[in-house]
């Protein structure tokens, strides 16, 4: 799902030759730097990949408790609501945007979810989607047309659903609870050898999103319009109408996530997803998207949600150790990551 | 096919029409409205009035995918596409092919452009992300897009400014192919050579009128230069139009600032000039021609490949914007908005800006220092301000020019480079710009005058240096220094021997 995702690399170098005079014929020379070229984009691309497989198999040598499938069902659990979350940020991010209302949403998603789950399966999922598939078509609606900033514009719509919630909840007073044995808690808690119906879930959504990203219209123009906004519209592409769609998808897959976890825990907690928005923004990131939009891979994304989930997992087996540090490790890897994008960006502006 | 409109903002009752199979030339100065011309064809603006009508149907665009879908498309002069994504996404976004299952068939994709690139003789791999192609290859790509969509106009706005002359017989030879096959091609270039040698007709805008619309081939290279510039060959010189002194002014014997064999990709080709104290040099040339770059590449703000820079006999070794203030060399840029003034500080914050470092004693700036310098300006260059600590975003762009003229003067340069120093600010406050100029050469100050004003050039300047192509075309000394013979270099009246050899491989049409 990800074999052609347009990123940066460092450029091949470019020869100057004096104007006028018959230049070489190029192609010649670009054997040896496609292959190159090709290396370094593969390292850039599954850079995260291979530090992730890196911790795995070093920490599964260190704590041999890391590596039972037990713990493997606990960090993916973990990890599933989150790469929900993370799915719709990567597109939103690929077109130069970003969402800060994730994490208010997903708390809300489930409180909606909880509540409706009184009323049946359907009403326990269409409920959260619509309202949270609404509050990201507002988001689309409010960028694309009214041309506002998103970093505004979703920070409004995160205060707005977190208020919603409260408002639903008198104020966390009462929490809603899914019936017990109902089809939609099971959806939360039921398994297939042991690995959780949430995985499976947002492993087929991943699996979705890669071929909506590489092999549709759609997922091209998301690509064009973080690449170069103007030249998009130029081209005669529905920048408009693309970013709408994406800002509402990313609502939705919020909203998913949120009742997934309600199902999961039973109940519509209220105080989750707090700051969820700056975990799916890092795991996007870590994972190869550039967070100025134009390049990225949804592949990129899932490895970097599972970096952070096995940092928290490691922390925690650790044992010694303050589970604050876990910010402190997936800031480092953040950092590390901003770094060689930067430095990629400005090989590319050279050109 | 025709299209009619008028009444745009930009563009005044423009009417002309395009015919199949023709190639089109569009000329005009800055300004003249060309770019809004080609934006209302493509559906990016909407016109006022008028209508478009493409092979004989009433056509509105309101959305540039519309007038793309009706068949019209558009390469511009930068190239506008992703550069992230590779050759082959670049050239079918949009549009790409698909498979059984709806999904995007990338191995057809790829054939495809290979295919289609191959037919322009570029050879580059589809995969290849864009932006690690040449700047021409990447301009071939757009064009690659451009003519794969059917398209029955294609509308190119200075596509040949960043090819290398090789790419440039490429484009040409595609132009014919597109003639052949019956489209209609509008071509926006400043190079004259090139219009000759590929258009059948041209219109010319002015101040966005609609000036004349003919055969190119009967068509006189003054003529076209005179009407693009608005001035009449027969037309006397009248006296006093500027308010530069009739006479000239006393150079130095020795230059103070010599340039020799500037070059830069693509845009300078081994420039050289020479600028005495004293006296004002004018640069001419139609836009295009390399005068901004010149002016920007002597004070250090565009990368050079080679050339050397002495000021009062010593070489400058590395050229930044830096070393060139330091060596006394101050440049007023064309766009003062963008490169220029910070509209929100105030008039003196403004003027003291550049010379904070001379003002401050470890890192302490001395207000009253600063207030006495802003005095003195404001009074010699008479800006009307209501106070220095008036915002320079609420003066006229007169007065703002001048703040940014007393910038560069409190450094006490040796060389002053304008760059357009009196575009866009109203006649009175032009004259007092004007005779500012004169009064610093005066001083002593070497001038360096960049001015599409072809009054103020002739008369503002004691010698001109004419460039085209971003080379020098020619120089004016003494009384050479007239319209009638600026004119003359400005078309190229005396072709070089390599042009009439590309002119005999033209073929016949």
């Amino acid at each position: 799902m990800n074999e052609t995702t347009p990123a940066p690399t460092v450029p091949a170098p470019v020869s100057t030759r004096a104007p006028g005079k018959t230049a070489p014929p190029r192609p010649a020379a670009d054997a040896g730097q496609t292959g190159r070229r090709r290396a370094a984009e593969l390292l850039q691309r599954q850079g995260v990949l291979a530090v992730l497989l890196t911790v795995v198999i070093a920490a599964s040598f260190i704590y041999p408790t890391f590596a039972s499938l037990d713990n493997a069902r606990g960090v993916t659990i973990q990890a599933s609501f989150l790469a929900v979350v993370a799915l719709g940020m990567t597109m939103v991010i690929i077109t130069g945007g970003i969402d800060l209302s994730v994490g208010s949403v997903f708390a809300l998603g489930g409180v909606l979810a909880a509540w409706a789950s009184q009323y049946g399966f359907l009403a326990a999922l269409l409920v959260p989607l619509t309202v949270c598939g609404a509050i990201g078509l507002l988001n689309g609606f409010l960028i694309a047309r009214g041309n506002m900033a998103p970093f505004i514009v979703t920070l409004a719509t995160l205060l707005g659903a977190r208020g919603l919630l409260l408002t639903l909840t008198d104020e966390g007073a009462t929490t809603h609870l899914v019936p017990k044995d109902s089809a939609f808690g099971e959806l939360g808690q039921g398994s297939v050898w042991g690995f959780g119906y949430p995985i499976l879930i947002a492993l087929v959504l991943f699996g979705a999103g890669g071929i909506v990203l590489q092999r549709t219209s759609f997922g091209q123009t998301l690509f064009a319009v973080g690449g170069s906004s103007d030249a998009a519209t130029l081209m005669g592409l529905p920048v408009v109408r693309t970013k709408i769609l994406v800002y509402t998808l990313s609502g939705l897959l919020a909203g998913l996530a949120g009742a997934l976890n309600a199902a999961r825990l039973s109940s519509g907690v209220t105080i989750v997803g707090v700051g969820m928005e700056l975990d799916a923004i890092s795991a996007v990131v870590i994972g190869g998207t550039l967070l100025i939009g134009g390049a990225g891979s949804i592949s990129g994304t899932l490895w970097g949600v599972l970096l952070l989930a096995v940092i928290q997992n490691l922390i925690n087996q650790i044992g010694s150790l303050n589970s604050s540090y876990q910010s402190v490790v997936s800031g480092g890897f953040l950092i590390v990551v901003v770094v060689a994008q930067r430095y990629l960006a400005r090989s590319r502006r050279t050109t | 096919m025709s299209k009619r409109f008028s009444g745009v903002v930009a563009l005044d009752d423009v009417s002309f029409s395009l015919r199949a199979g023709e190639t089109h030339a569009l000329v005009g100065e800055n300004g003249a409205g060309k770019s809004t011309l080609i934006k209302v064809l493509t559906g990016v603006y909407r016109p006022d009035a008028g209508e478009l009508r493409l092979a004989d149907e009433p056509v509105r665009f309101s959305r540039p995918s519309e007038a793309q879908q009706a068949g019209i498309s558009t390469i511009y002069q930068e190239v506008n596409l992703v550069p992230l994504m590779s050759v082959a996404r670049n050239i079918f976004l949009g549009r790409e092919p698909r498979n059984r299952l709806g999904l995007i068939d990338f191995s057809r994709m790829h054939r495809e452009t290979a295919a289609l690139l191959g037919g322009f003789g570029v050879r580059a791999d589809p995969r290849r992300p864009l932006h690690t192609l040449g700047i021409g290859t990447q301009q071939m790509v757009a064009l690659a897009r451009a003519v794969s969509v059917n398209a029955q106009v294609v509308i190119m706005d200075e596509p040949t400014s960043s090819l290398e002359p090789r790419e440039v017989e490429t484009l040409f030879r595609v132009i014919g192919d597109l003639r052949g096959r019956g489209i209609a091609v509008l071509y926006v270039s400043h190079r004259m050579d090139e219009l000759y040698r590929i258009c059948d007709r041209v219109t010319v805008l002015r101040d966005g009128r609609h000036i004349h619309t003919g055969d190119l081939a009967g068509l006189d290279r003054m003529q076209l230069v005179s009407m693009m510039l608005g001035r009449d060959l027969a037309e006397v010189r009248r006296a006093g139009v500027t308010n530069f002194a009739a006479e000239g002014h006393e150079a130095a014997r020795t230059p103070v600032l010599t340039a020799t064999g500037l070059t830069s990709r693509l845009q300078l080709h081994d420039i050289s000039l020479s600028l005495y104290a004293g006296e004002v040099l004018g640069l001419g040339g139609l836009l295009g021609s390399g005068r901004s770059e010149t002016a920007k590449a002597l004070s250090g703000a565009l990368p050079l490949d080679s050339g050397e820079l002495t000021v009062d006999g010593t070489e400058l070794k590395r050229l930044t914007p830096a070393a060139a203030i330091r060596a006394g060399i101050s440049l007023l840029p064309e766009d003062r908005k963008a490169e220029g003034i910070v509209p929100g500080l105030s008039v003196r914050e403004n003027i003291v800006l550049a010379a904070l470092p001379r003002l401050s004693r470890g890192g302490v700036v001395s207000r009253a220092r600063q207030d006495r310098i802003v005095e003195i300006f404001m009074k010699r260059l008479r800006i009307k301000a209501s106070s220095p600590e008036q915002k320079v975003g609420e003066l006229s762009g007169g007065n703002q020019q001048k703040v940014l003229l007393a910038r560069w003067l409190c450094l006490e340069p040796k060389v002053l480079l304008l760059d357009e120093p009196t575009r866009g600010i109203d006649v009175g406050a032009k004259a007092e710009v004007q005779s500012l100029i004169d009064d610093l050469a005066r001083e002593g100050l070497a001038v360096l005058l960049i001015s599409s004003d072809i009054e103020e050039l002739i008369e503002g300047a004691d010698r001109i240096v004419v460039l085209r192509g971003g080379a020098v075309a020619g120089e004016l000394a003494g009384d050479e220094v007239a319209e009638d013979r600026l004119l003359e270099v400005l078309a190229d009246h005396a072709p070089a021997p390599e042009d009439n050899a590309t002119a005999a491989q033209e073929d016949p049409r």
